[in-house]
């Protein structure tokens, strides 16, 4: 499933760059984008577990920007 | 600003008055004296620098501490929490003369930056997107004989909305009642308004200015022209150019490295007595200030978005910013000629009578004649025709096929055609010395003119090979499939260097390749065409821009860069827009690289401060980004 989320206060060019590395390497994702211009996310990913995997990408992206937030 | 900023900049106005306070009081007023040694004038400046300091920069140090229990060890709020504090700890050696109003200005200076260089990114990436808010949020449909309010997705293909006038249409169809100009500028660039009737194709986007417009659906609102432009648009980001990557590549090593050097700086030297420890560490800290390479990897992204962003304003779509890259090295431009320089449909470019003969007699009688003959040469007879024709006056109508008609038109016979049909009747004919297709007349069998009809050059097709000569283009070429004598004639009417005739559509992919291998290492190539039947050639080339596309999913699918008008023109824009683009980004590189490695250097040598470092991380960053800003500005290219 592919789908496009829009992320809040992703106020860090780097960061997003280092969100998208991380994200692209969890397991079930195939493919991953963070549009810092855009403030968007695109996530392909296993269709059965694609809400798990939205939760984990949320908490990577913590790790990143503490108060960035996907909204679904 | 929304409220965070809201919030984070009063927090930073607090934190710098604050900080003025202490810092005149500090300076001015005789605390040694009050507080008895030099020392404990120290102790107690560094208790009032932690206040600002604090206010401002508690975030900062917090996020620092969380990120180290992520393992991300060159995050920059952490190598600012290291620098800040490594400043105040040089309150352990207080003979040193204090830095920790460096400290907290470093931490000051580096939050207004960050909330500076966040409300510039906000700023632009809005005007970007309210450049490109062309997407009308509702459709309007009739539901038991009152006008509703719907999601355009809502609205299936062959439901009929309804458009007023100033609304935007939302999804493409054709006209089943009432008339009305568009405004069509915020898909092509174009401002003046096109005339559009009953059963005209219409496309969402467009303005509608003056009457209501009743319009049948033919298209779902996902699939409509102006979902497809955002889509486009909205995704080109994603498709990095090469400088962006060279970017993120440098980004991931020069943090790494700076920290590692400035590790070595602050304990080797000290170590081999080659000075004080407190000196080199500061030396040390004031290298990890400039360790963040944001400046960099803002502005580059940046300059391209609004490249492609203010490119969008004029009707010209990038799908990506690696084209907007290749575009700008654009050495060669090769066109397609039949709907690219020319219209693309035929037209009576003169008449020409025998002498004694009115030539509006000539194309009365090639008009009657061609009456009921469906060839687009017919229909561009009739099309030149201004008069009313009288079928009941031709009596009788026998086409020759590829030579042309012959008619009775009243007690008159005439024939219309090519040189075989006069030749056949024995009838003597003139040549032209115009280029084209030559339509020979004869009433009752004797001569009595010619029609021309050609493809028509665009008015703007000269200017634009002109402009691209003035933008630097050394070569321009010529394909079509077109007789070599009316290919030689467009060319050299539009100054165009070189052509190739007779060419089949795979020959035109051998002739590109072939034109690919003349283009010097660094040139590139571009084709320019309709996008209707040379796919192959716009995949082909370096850069493949596709012209007059608005409403063509082929065209759009098929090229790199895609003109919604059908104006040759818009390419010369294209390129300065993306020579600007590029000029812009590269500046932005040496400038930030440059203040960067000199301060860096400096700072080795113990001659640039903490003052000069926040400068060249946040300050180089601010300027790049307001230079990066200047790439949406495109009206005078």
């Amino acid at each position: 499933m592919r789908k496009s989320f829009k992320l809040e206060d992703l106020d860090c060019a780097n960061c997003a760059a280092k969100m998208q590395d991380a994200i692209s390497k969890m397991p079930g994702v195939e493919k991953c984008t963070v549009n810092f211009m855009m403030q968007k996310m695109t996530l392909v990913a296993d269709d059965a577990r694609f809400d798990e995997i939205l939760d984990e990408a949320q908490e990577t992206i913590h790790k990143f920007e503490p108060d960035c937030n996907i909204v679904r | 600003m929304n409220k965070k900023q809201i919030k984070w900049r009063n927090r930073i106005i607090v934190a710098l008055i604050i900080f003025f306070i202490v810092f005149a009081a500090t300076e001015f007023l005789p605390l040694d004296a009050w507080l008895g040694s030099e020392t404990n004038a120290v102790y107690l400046e560094f208790a009032l620098f932690l206040i600002p300091y604090l206010i401002a920069g508690y975030d900062v140090v917090v996020k620092a501490v969380k990120n180290i229990g992520h393992g991300q060890v060159f995050d920059e709020n952490l190598l600012m929490t290291i620098a800040t504090v490594g400043a105040f700890a040089m309150v352990f050696f207080p003979e040193t003369g204090p830095h920790m109003a460096e400290g907290a200005a470093v931490m000051l200076f580096y939050q207004v930056g960050e909330l500076f260089q966040s409300y510039a990114v906000g700023k632009s990436r809005k005007s970007i997107a309210d450049m490109m808010d062309i997407a009308p949020d509702y459709a309007n449909i009739m539901q038991d004989g009152e006008l509703v309010e719907v999601d355009p997705d809502e609205v299936e293909v062959g439901d009929e909305i309804i458009v007023k006038a100033g609304e935007r249409i939302p999804i493409d169809g054709v006209i089943v009642k009432g008339a009305s100009q568009l405004d069509t500028a915020a898909l092509t660039g174009e401002a003046v308004p096109r005339v559009v009737e009953e059963g005209a194709e219409v496309f969402s986007g467009c303005v509608n200015l003056t009457g209501v417009l009743t319009i049948r659906t033919t298209k779902p609102f996902g699939e409509s022209t102006v979902s497809r432009i955002l889509e486009l648009v909205e995704n080109a980001s994603e498709k990095k150019a090469r400088t962006e990557n060279f970017i993120t590549r440098f980004a991931r090593y020069y943090t790494p490295i700076v920290v590692i050097v400035a590790l070595i700086l602050a304990v080797v030297p000290p170590l081999l007595g080659a000075g004080a420890w407190s000196d080199w560490i500061l030396r040390g800290l004031t290298f990890l200030v400039v360790s963040c390479p944001c400046a960099l990897v803002i502005s580059v992204p940046l300059s391209f978005f609004g490249g492609i962003g203010g490119a969008s304003k004029c009707g010209i779509l990038v799908k990506g910013s690696n084209y907007l890259e290749t575009l700008a090295k654009a050495e060669t431009v090769v066109f397609d000629k039949t709907g690219t320089l020319t219209n693309g449909t035929f037209n009576v470019v003169a008449v020409h009578a025998e002498a004694g003969v009115d030539p509006d007699l000539v194309l009365s009688f090639a008009a009657y004649a061609e009456t009921y003959s469906d060839h687009p040469i017919a229909l561009s007879v009739k099309a030149a025709y201004t008069g009313e024709i009288d079928r009941a006056r031709i009596k009788d109508v026998k086409e020759e096929s590829g030579h042309g008609i012959r008619a009775q038109v009243d007690e008159h016979i005439i024939a219309v055609g090519n040189e075989k049909l006069m030749m056949a009747d024995n009838i003597a004919w003139h040549e032209c010395e115009l280029t084209g297709t030559i339509l020979h007349v004869s009433l009752d069998g004797s001569y009595i003119g010619h029609i021309v009809i050609a493809d028509v050059v665009k008015d703007d097709a000269a200017e634009a090979i002109a402009n691209l000569k003035a933008a630097g283009v050394k070569r321009t070429v010529m394909l079509t499939g077109d007789r070599d004598d009316v290919a030689r004639a467009v060319a050299e009417k539009l100054g165009i260097d070189e052509y190739r005739a007779s060419l089949l559509p795979q020959n035109k992919v051998e002739e590109v390749e072939r034109l690919i291998d003349g283009t010097s290492s660094k040139g590139t190539l571009a084709f320019v065409g309709d996008g209707i039947n040379d796919a192959p050639v716009l995949t082909r080339a370096d850069i493949g821009i596709a012209m007059g596309a608005m409403g063509s999913d082929a065209a759009i699918e098929a090229a790199d860069i895609v003109l919604m008008d059908d104006k040759p023109s818009n390419i010369a824009r294209a390129i300065r827009i993306a020579r600007k683009t590029m000029g812009i980004a590269w500046q932005n590189i040496i400038f930030a690289l440059g203040v960067k490695f000199v301060v860096l250097i400096l700072a080795a040598l113990g001659i640039a401060n903490m003052w000069l470092a926040v400068f060249a991380d946040v300050g180089v960053a601010i300027i790049a980004i307001l230079n990066a800003m200047r790439c949406m500005s495109v009206k005078n290219l």
